[in-house]
């Protein structure tokens, strides 16, 4: 876990609590949920480190607290206690304004494609905007010089500035949202079930994509998904989260070969297979 | 109606499930849409073939026409849709109905009481203002006027057991907000197989499930089909789910199925290029480089000439472009749709 450098991100004693609000459903008859508690822990008391060029994934099922953990990384859910170290900085003792500042190095790949996309903006603008949000001195053509650059690394051409969303496939817009992403070229991206809208031969595209990107431009991930086959392509460690805690945590090969956690062993029991079939 | 003619380019040598009668027949069944680009063909000239009690896996990535062909077999394609060939199907009785054309008050003795359907969330097909148990008790009166309320409660409950839902009397007066997602496609189960069907087509059933749930409800589901004798389509887009549950997989593509054949065949020695570029595609546990298939399923108003897959594939030859190649025999019960096999 231990690095001779700061890690880029070091995550201590994470916690994030939400209130039941008393539905005005609750008292209706047959209604059998009695809380006695009003409160759920979402996520609870969670440690980890990321080096730099790391990829840390978190696997859960659903309702294990991993996007209300993704999501708190970059503080677009505020925690309830704890810290976030970003390069030794702690995110959550910064200003708003400084708060804005530091997320230029911090981006986010969201799961659906469909949604996580303004469908009445072009696709030259949605990429530009973080440019627009963060360097406001840039003129409009060097703005849409930028979009075209990235878009064109992400495989798109650039006659793609001038479409809408609806003009794409589900890959070609998960392409448009890593390509928002990178724009700012940030240090640590946070990808949320980045692949799992997506169809099998496409998923794998993307993929390959996100390795490669992080090669060239050095980039930190933080990726958050419920399926164990995936993160095995793309991980260097692995966290496994179940109601809100880590079960378990440790290097990809360690976890995926020798899991020690009753729940890492059931997860993995649990992935369907393909007969081994090595082809041509 | 039965014509004795093998479909074209179907193994014809007597070894196919030769014990059992087929419960389904589908022959060159095309599903035609309107579009303002003119008429597509989501469904292209399909064969398959389900036996009483077999487990099919259609296996096909968004816009095949996986989906297309399963609201065809139950009646259920939007207006406009044209359907032409045949999907005969065995009924209780012995006799034989063509599902691609029969009318609406035919439907209502076969929807649901021969052929039944569970979706892929659970959520949007049950009604959210309605209980568990009337929901289904509604299944069951629709299939048999004059069942008493007592019996109708009996069998509601006892479909619920089947479905292996734990205190099904407590679960039956639970709306379905109530239930887990797990829970949720039990009570689906149970609903659809309320009416004895022997049929069931199950469209991504476990695709909105976590791992360890979708396990229990793909053992479910192998389970009733042992004990009902229940023909199983399971349409899906895992290979992994497929393997599981499918004594038989076809693929399709662009409309069409482009392999067939035994599950252990067609996983372990693909033939068509789409399947083995699909296997290659699917993450594992073991690391490795993945590799994707480039480009995108086509549009159905553009397919290109001649073979659909041969913009995407790593053997393209010239003659892809002439035509479409014929399903093509590459042993027993096992057929690809390409020129080099």
């Amino acid at each position: 876990m231990s690095s001779t450098t700061t890690p880029i991100l070091d995550v201590r004693n994470l916690r994030k609590t939400f209130s039941r609000q008393s539905s005005i459903f609750a008292s209706l008859p047959g209604n059998s949920v009695t809380t006695t508690e009003n409160c759920f822990t979402a996520v609870d008391n969670i440690n980890f480190t990321v080096a730099r060029g790391e990829t840390f994934a978190i696997v859960g099922e659903s309702g294990c607290g991993k996007t209300t953990l993704a999501r708190m990384l970059l503080r677009l859910i505020e925690p309830d206690s704890g810290q976030i170290l970003f390069k030794g900085r702690d995110l959550l003792a910064l200003s708003p304004k400084a708060m804005r500042a530091e997320r230029r190095q911090m981006q986010m790949i969201f799961q659906d494609p469909y949604a996580s996309l303004n469908p009445r903006m072009r696709i030259g603008e949605i990429v530009a905007e973080p440019v627009s949000i963060h360097e406001p001195t840039l003129t409009r053509s060097q703005r849409t010089a930028k979009a075209a650059e990235i878009l064109k690394r992400v495989g798109l051409s650039e006659d793609a500035l001038n479409k809408y969303p609806h003009e794409f496939s589900g890959g070609q817009r998960q392409r448009v949202g890593i390509a928002r992403a990178l724009i700012l070229r940030p240090k640590l991206v946070v990808a949320d079930e980045p692949v799992s809208a997506l169809d099998v031969s496409v998923g794998a595209q993307v993929l390959l994509l996100l390795q490669e990107l992080q090669q060239e431009f050095g980039l930190t991930y933080v990726f958050i998904s419920h399926s164990l086959p995936v993160v095995a392509q793309i991980a260097t460690h692995i966290a496994v989260m179940r109601a809100g805690n880590f079960v378990e945590s440790g290097p990809a090969e360690q976890i995926l070969g020798q899991p020690t956690a009753p729940y890492t062993c059931e997860l993995l029991a649990a992935v369907p297979t393909v007969p081994s079939a090595r082809i041509l | 109606m039965h014509t004795p003619t093998e479909p074209l380019g179907k193994i014809t040598n007597g070894n196919y499930h030769p014990t059992v009668t087929d419960l389904l027949d589908v022959r060159s069944l095309t599903v035609e849409l309107p579009t303002p680009q003119g008429w597509v063909r989501p469904v292209n000239d399909v064969f398959l073939r389900i036996a009483k009690g077999e487990s099919l896996g259609l296996v096909g990535e968004s816009g095949s026409g996986k989906t297309m062909l399963s609201l065809a077999l139950m009646g259920l394609l939007p207006t406009g849709a044209r359907v032409t060939g045949e999907a005969l199907l065995g009924t209780a009785n012995g006799a034989t109905k063509n599902l691609a054309q029969l009318s609406d008050s035919e439907w209502r003795s076969v929807r649901g009481r021969e052929i039944a359907m569970i979706f892929q969330e659970p959520m949007t097909s049950l009604n959210p203002v309605m209980r568990i148990g009337p929901q289904i008790a509604e299944a069951i009166g629709a299939h048999e006027p004059g069942i008493s309320t007592a019996a109708t409660h009996q069998r509601t409950l006892e479909a619920l057991q089947h479905a292996a839902v734990p205190e099904p009397q407590a679960r039956a007066r639970q709306y379905p907000h109530q239930l887990s997602g797990g829970l949720r496609q039990r009570a689906m189960i149970a609903m659809a197989l309320a009416g004895k069907p022997n049929l069931l087509v199950a469209d991504e059933p476990t695709t909105a499930l976590d791992v360890t749930v979708q396990l229990q409800i793909l053992q479910l589901l192998d389970r009733l089909r042992r004990e009902m004798h229940l023909g199983l389509l399971f349409i899906t887009h895992d290979l992994g789910v497929v393997a599981k549950v499918a004594e038989r997989i076809a693929v399709i593509y662009a409309g069409r199925i482009v392999e067939e054949g035994d599950t252990h065949d067609v996983l372990t020695s693909p033939k068509h290029p789409y399947t083995q570029g699909l296997l290659a595609a699917s993450p594992t546990l073991l690391r490795g480089k993945l590799s994707p298939i480039p480009g995108t399923v086509p549009q159905l108003s553009a397919l290109p000439p001649g073979c659909s897959f041969a913009p995407r594939c790593s053997f393209h030859r010239a003659e892809c472009d002439a035509v479409m190649p014929d399903l093509r025999p590459v042993k027993t019960s096992h057929t690809a749709r390409c020129i080099l096999v």
